[in-house]
């Protein structure tokens, strides 16, 4: 502070080396990180299309995949046709579940929100288990959306009915979180009444569904959900900076100019969204709405531009590394994707969370 | 240069009344205005009111502001867990409102707060890991980088060593003075309102109880009303003034 002026000029010139430089450097790591996630997205992808009961090599799904024409029928099909839409809804899905637990972490200030905090998951496994077991048709559309329908309208619903009483005056951030498990418990008791009264063979049929699994993936299924994360990740993106002074609290986010409350209602009727699609066509596939901003966190830290991105792109990997693994772990059978996400997802975060030098959350 | 009036501004919470019909003369830029009063004065209310953040009655005029948005804030701090370096946490703050991509003379800016507040050593720390005094720092810094011209903090030295805000409160001194710019701070320390602020506004229970030049508001008779503190001033070796605490009445 005592510092005459040429002296003062020399400080000033080194401190800015040192904090631009930094922020450079941590800029350029991330983006190295953005690019190896991608890179192993694409392998996974690849692994994940060569799979299944008939193996293909590495070179034989490249080849189909850049020049469909230089292979057999047969194998273009099996790729484009069947395992194609399934690895893709892989992705999407993942994505999108990641995406949509890490905005809900960000708004809601809580390491542990994801799709399922707050009952979105759980309200669609009620509409699916409606269709399966008392063949309840909300809105009459061809047979293969029925179920998928059902699952996305109880989703929204229970959406739309934490988003108005949020509204409410003096509901906090806790509030919505009660609320959100709140509504858990009630879908959790009403999907018990349903298997008590529904047939064996019906309740087997909701039990699978809530396993999640990718096989009913189709390519306009793939579509749907794409289109939806198309849509929704823009309209994230542009909070981008807002969404990460969420995190320094409510009212240090105010003192900057956001508006908690309003952003906070926009993001989770996104969110909702995001994740409704997500659990109508695939089923309940766990952690990854957990499990992939948390992976995403550790590695880029919580500047959205970054964080978004690598939550969804982690989100990706897991679901298709889990794919992978859905198919591998007892050949000949694949078991559904989200007991595989749970069984492997689980220790692995814990691995990454306690061997991890810096605080997570 | 820019002037901050406050004409009957009121505010309530609910059907609680917290400000009565504030008003002031044209608080001037290149000034430090000390905003003053015992616990639940509604100093933090005032400065929420000023930002439009709670509603009520009365009027706040900003004239001969340049920039669009003129007024930045620094709440009292509250802490954050949040996975970002200070570095990081002081561009965001510049950011607010901004196009997604980093522009170089962002980043200068957050270059200069820090320099300017003596924290570039803390740029690559994560937040979580600072003490409070250093939290308080990098606060004042996330204001100061918004570039205003009327700054207001809330309590920005409670929680520094004594070297600390003395050092912060000179800085923001000059800063006012260099950059014509208006600032108002809430202070506990009233000896150091009278040392580092031109101005003083004091309040009791929502209620403007004085404003003008700050040796004129922080007298022993006020003191004594206000605070039920027994006080004399006297002038140190350097000729400021200096308050003395004598016993609480």
């Amino acid at each position: 502070m005592h510092a005459s002026p040429p002296d003062q000029a020399a400080a000033t010139t080194s401190s800015t080396l040192q904090g631009r430089g930094f922020y450079r450097q941590l800029v350029v790591r991330r983006q190295w990180i953005l690019a190896a996630l991608t890179l192993a997205l694409c392998l996974s992808l690849c692994i994940d299309l060569a799979l299944g009961p008939a193996r293909f090599s590495l070179g034989e799904v490249i080849a189909a995949l850049f020049s469909p024409e230089a292979v057999s029928p047969q194998v273009r099909v099996i790729l484009w046709d069947i395992r194609m839409p399934v690895a893709l809804m892989a992705l999407v899905v993942g994505a999108s579940l990641s995406v949509a637990g890490a905005q809900m972490q960000t708004i809601l200030s809580n390491p542990l929100a994801s799709p399922f905090t707050l009952g979105i998951s759980a309200g669609a496994s009620f509409g699916a288990a409606l269709a399966l077991a008392f063949g309840v048709v909300i809105v009459p559309a061809a047979i293969e959306y029925v179920i998928p329908i059902n699952a996305f309208i109880m989703a929204m619903l229970t959406a739309f009915a934490i988003h108005a009483l949020s509204l409410k005056r003096g509901v906090t951030i806790e509030t919505i979180v009660l609320l959100g498990i709140a509504m858990v418990f009630i879908f959790n008791s009403l999907m018990a009444l349903i298997q008590f009264f529904a047939s064996q063979q019906a309740v087997a049929a909701v039990v699978f569904w809530t396993m999640g699994s990718l096989t009913k993936a189709t390519w306009p299924k793939v579509g749907i959900a794409t289109a939806v994360l198309v849509v929704v990740l823009p309209l994230l993106a542009r909070h981008g900076w807002a969404l990460t002074a969420m995190r320094l609290g409510d009212a240090k986010a105010e003192s900057l100019g956001v508006k908690p409350r309003a952003l906070r209602l926009e993001v989770l009727v996104l969110v909702s969204l995001l994740a409704a699609i997500a659990v109508a066509f695939v089923g309940t596939i766990g952690f990854i709405g957990l499990v992939g901003p948390h992976i995403a966190r550790l590695l880029m830290g919580e500047d959205q531009r970054f964080f978004l991105p690598g939550a969804a792109l982690c989100g990706a990997l897991i679901l298709s590394i889990g794919s992978v693994l859905s198919k591998i772990i007892l050949p000949g059978t694949i078991i559904p994707i989200g007991i595989i996400t749970s069984l492997v997802g689980i220790p692995f975060f814990l691995f990454l969370v306690l061997n991890h030098k810096k605080s997570a959350w | 240069m820019v002037t901050l009036t406050l004409d009957r501004l009121t505010a309530h919470y609910g059907r609680r009344q917290i400000l009565s019909e504030i008003s002031t003369p044209p608080l001037e830029g290149g000034r430090v205005v000390a905003l003053l009063g015992p616990n639940a004065a509604g100093k933090s209310t005032l400065f929420r009111r000023i930002l439009g953040l709670i509603g009520g009655g009365g009027s706040v005029r900003i004239d001969g502001a340049t920039h669009e948005r003129p007024l930045a804030y620094m709440p009292q701090d509250t802490g954050a867990n949040a996975v970002l370096s200070v570095y990081e946490s002081v561009l965001l703050a510049r950011m607010q409102g901004r196009r997604l991509k980093v522009q170089a003379e962002d980043l200068a800016e957050v270059d200069r707060a820090l320099h300017e507040l003596g924290i570039v050593d803390l740029g690559e720390r994560d937040i979580g890991d600072l003490s409070g005094g250093q939290r308080q720092l990098v606060g004042a810094a996330q204001a100061l980088v918004q570039d205003p011209e009327i700054l207001l903090l809330d309590e920005p030295t409670s929680a520094l060593d004594l070297h600390r805000q003395i050092q912060l409160l000179s800085i923001l001194r000059r800063l006012a003075r260099e950059r014509r710019m208006l600032i108002l701070a809430a202070l506990h320390d009233l000896g150091q309102a009278l040392r580092f602020t031109d101005e003083a506004i004091m309040l009791e229970s929502g209620r403007l109880i004085a404003c003008g030049p700050t040796a004129q508001v922080v007298t022993p008779e006020l003191l004594r009303q206000i605070y039920r503190v027994e006080t004399r001033i006297e002038a140190c070796s350097q000729g400021s003034p200096q308050l003395i605490v004598e016993g609480a009445t």
